[in-house]
């Protein structure tokens, strides 16, 4: 029987090598090598400087930016070092409070939105660090784009339908705008256009 | 629910169903140490982890040996993670300069992982090393779901072996179920997953500053290569807290896509290694049907629950499904179908808050892990227990027709019926009993997230799968003393006490003799038997568990209908 405990140990070193030191670092290894970008992080950066994380949402509130959905991580939402849900339950006070307030906060900051409010938009995400909102989310808030940068909703949604990510193969997950492309093509867009953004509010 | 939801669905199906027979096949040929396409590569690697650790290729093992090695490897592991975890502060690989963790979620952390649960009492990005996360965990998630693998093969050589006393040896089980079957597996899922953006580096977090000039800490690490058997294993700990919700662990649908195959993959092919050792594909067969149609059972009620949404929210005036604790890309249909996958399995990894799933949907994963994680199951123990559930089957058709029952040719006589009695009675004795006594005492209502029925759900929740070696959860519910200690016995009995029963029932049916099978012997591939089957596992979970379940999943659905709120 204490040969099973000798045997046990010497496994135990040998895989925990193998297994927990050798695989790990010859993957770390491979994936630098093949996908350097991804293995990093995703990182994007603008004019020369990290902004962050093309897979990790971000939290915007300046009303001529896109913004994302409630988040749960953290104090002030969209901390990757504390990510998670509220795991609120279907019949919880609290849940019905706060999308109550997610939903008069929408129609607060969009007064000339004049589609169904979507519902990712006062729904928290399950990481909490969610970086895509749904077309129809992000539809809901190009007139509120539209009037704090001085261009048309037009031009807006076009910018929008041009960063739709539909299903994977036409049938894996569902449709969705990635929040940090789409004001990232939203400030350069504008740029482009030269119009100089008339700010007022 | 639409037609795309459910073709993603039908599709994840199929594909699991056309790799059933080809990774099944390549099992048997491994545990029957026969030559396979990797023996060149691999041969020399086992003889000299056997020449190191004193393992003789060729040894056999009664159960009671086979059992005590499970044990005493287990024990050794559990040891080694919890000082890992005490003391991983002073060692190298720890960027964040994260603490020494505590003794007693150190103990649960040990033995969640140990026994294969992964419940998680602690954020991982803000809790473990970038050594106690591979080291500890990652390593953790081969060798807890090889030990698992081999006492499936154990208890199906002991179906397949008539007149003696012997199940093959752990040691080599174990050591061919992780360079033969998890390594490679894992390291092209790993590539597969970075290449869909999951990091995999040794950096230290990094800090960004957005475009409105917000901080932000971007977190990293070896996080790939755990995905990958953290899936495959059915292991389901989660590198970072939000598991594979996180876009970190699961950035894309197609992401999501492989990480379902992974969790089904060797499960589902271990039914096609059992039909291939007994000799007759056909009963494997028909434990592959048995696990598919409750499969689907399940999943078409959570994928209506979750699409049909809230009614406490559409009376706010938002239409549409359940997102709360859902992420975009994913979605109602893909978060349905991956929990009522990671339930039907033992895996546990989550891409959505069951907590906050409807009250209907979050009844589903309950119940899935309720009835033994039987559907296609945890790597391993998905197949003997569905095993021990067929010797009962075997039993109670023997019952009906009043005739000594046979399963493959062998008597299924008192000592075996015990046995596997014994084996199905632990689980509600473990699960009901800690969940009253929680709901009765202040330490058990302390760290409730939710009031109501669904804080009992959240109560149910936490002993059903930890018991089940399941270790997803309704994460609401938060770690305190009483907590820690409580689903720690409760992994340890749920993996042990289950599986030391098991080990005797393998132990006995190799030393039966084979008796030449009759004109009325009870065919265990037919679809009567199928039938049956099905409605063996389905009334003992309903007659164990549904009073509990009424309090609180069923009670808080009528309330949500009614517009009560706790």
């Amino acid at each position: 029987m204490l040969k099973h405990f000798s045997t046990s140990v010497r496994l135990t070193i040998l895989t925990v090598v193998f297994f927990g030191l050798a695989y790990p670092f010859a993957m770390t290894g491979l994936a630098q090598a093949i996908f350097p970008n991804q293995a990093n992080g995703s990182l994007v950066s603008a004019s020369g400087k990290t902004i962050g994380s093309g897979i990790i949402g971000q939290l915007w509130t300046k009303p001529q930016y896109f913004h994302g959905r409630p988040s749960a991580a953290g104090k002030n939402g969209y901390d990757p070092t504390s990510t998670g849900g509220t795991n609120l339950g279907p019949t919880s006070k609290k849940l019905i409070a706060s999308t109550k307030q997610a939903i008069a906060a929408l129609r607060k900051d969009n007064p000339h939105a004049a589609l169904p409010i979507p519902m990712d938009l006062v729904t928290s995400s399950a990481s909490g660090i969610d970086p895509d909102i749904t077309p129809e989310g992000a539809y809901y808030q190009a007139p509120r784009i539209a009037s704090e940068r001085g261009i048309t909703t037009g031009s807006v949604n076009s910018i929008i339908s041009a960063h739709v990510r539909g299903r994977t193969f036409g049938f894996l997950g569902e449709p969705r705008v990635n929040v940090l492309e789409l004001n990232l093509a939203l400030d350069r867009a504008v740029l482009v256009s030269a119009t100089p953004a008339p700010r007022h509010r | 629910m639409s037609v795309v939801g459910w073709l993603q669905a039908v599709v994840l199906f199929l594909v699991v169903l056309a790799l059933t027979k080809p990774i099944g096949l390549f099992m048997a040929k491994v545990f029957q140490g026969e030559r396979t396409w990797l023996s060149p590569v691999f041969v020399p690697v086992e003889r000299f982890i056997y020449r190191i650790s004193g393992v003789r290729e060729d040894e056999e093992m009664p159960w009671n040996t086979y059992m005590f090695a499970v044990l005493a490897f287990s024990a050794v592991g559990f040891a080694w993670l919890y000082l890992l975890l005490r003391t991983q502060a002073w060692l190298p690989f720890n960027p964040q300069h994260l603490a020494n963790v505590p003794p007693a979620l150190a103990w649960n952390t040990a033995v969640s992982f140990t026994t294969n649960t992964n419940w998680q009492f602690y954020s991982g990005e803000s809790t473990m090393s970038y050594l106690s996360q591979m080291a500890g965990l990652t390593w953790h998630n081969f060798v807890s779901a090889a030990a698992g693998i081999a006492l499936a093969i154990a208890l199906i050589r002991g179906i397949a072996r008539t007149t003696v006393k012997t199940l093959g040896s752990f040691w080599v089980d174990l050591t061919r179920a992780c360079l033969y079957i998890l390594l490679p597996i894992s390291i092209v899922a790993c590539l597969v997953l970075v290449m869909q953006g999951v990091p995999q580096n040794f950096h230290a977090y990094q800090t960004v500053t957005s475009i409105e000039g917000v901080s932000q800490t971007i977190t990293g690490g070896p996080m790939a290569s755990q995905e990958a058997i953290k899936e495959l294993g059915t292991n389901g700990g989660g590198f970072v807290n939000a598991n594979s919700a996180s876009p970190n662990e699961n950035p894309t649908p197609f992401s999501d896509f492989i990480e379902m195959l992974l969790i089904l993959l060797i499960g589902a092919g271990l039914t096609y290694t059992y039909g291939k050792m007994v000799k007759d594909t056909r009963q494997g067969w028909a434990l592959f049907t048995a696990m598919s149609l409750l499969f689907f059972a399940g999943l078409v009620v959570v994928y209506w629950a979750e699409a049909a949404g809230n009614p406490l929210t559409h009376h706010l005036g938002v239409l549409g499904s359940n997102m709360e604790g859902k992420e975009v890309r994913f979605g109602a249909a893909a978060s349905a179908l991956w929990a009522t996958i990671t339930t039907a399995t033992s895996c546990g990894a989550v891409n959505a808050m069951h907590d906050s799933f409807t009250a209907i949907g979050g009844l589903i994963p309950l119940i899935n892990m309720q009835l033994g994680e039987i559907i296609f199951g945890g790597v391993g123990s998905g197949l003997y227990t569905k095993l021990v559930f067929v010797v009962l089957t075997v039993f109670i058709a023997g019952l009906m027709v009043g005739r000594t029952p046979e399963f493959l040719g062998k008597k299924i006589e008192r000592r075996e019926v015990t046995l596997a009695m014994l084996s199905i009675l632990i689980t509600p004795l473990l699960v009901l009993v800690p969940t009253a006594i929680a709901a009765l005492i202040p330490a058990g209502l302390a760290t409730l997230n939710n009031s109501g029925p669904h804080g009992f759900s959240e109560i149910l929740y936490a002993f059903t799968s930890t018991n089940a070696n399941n270790g997803s959860a309704f994460a609401g519910l938060g770690p305190n003393l009483f907590y820690n200690l409580t689903t720690g016995v409760n992994m340890l009995f749920g993996r042990f006490a289950e599986v030391i029963p098991i080990m005797a029932l393998a132990g006995a049916l190799a030393g039966k003799k084979a008796v030449p099978e009759g004109s009325g012997t009870f065919t265990t591939y037919s679809p009567v038997f199928v039938a049956l089957l099905i409605g063996t596992i389905v009334i003992v979970g309903a007659l164990t568990f549904l009073p509990a379940d009424a309090l609180g999943p069923i009670v808080e659905h009528l309330f949500s209908l009614q517009g009560k709120t706790f």
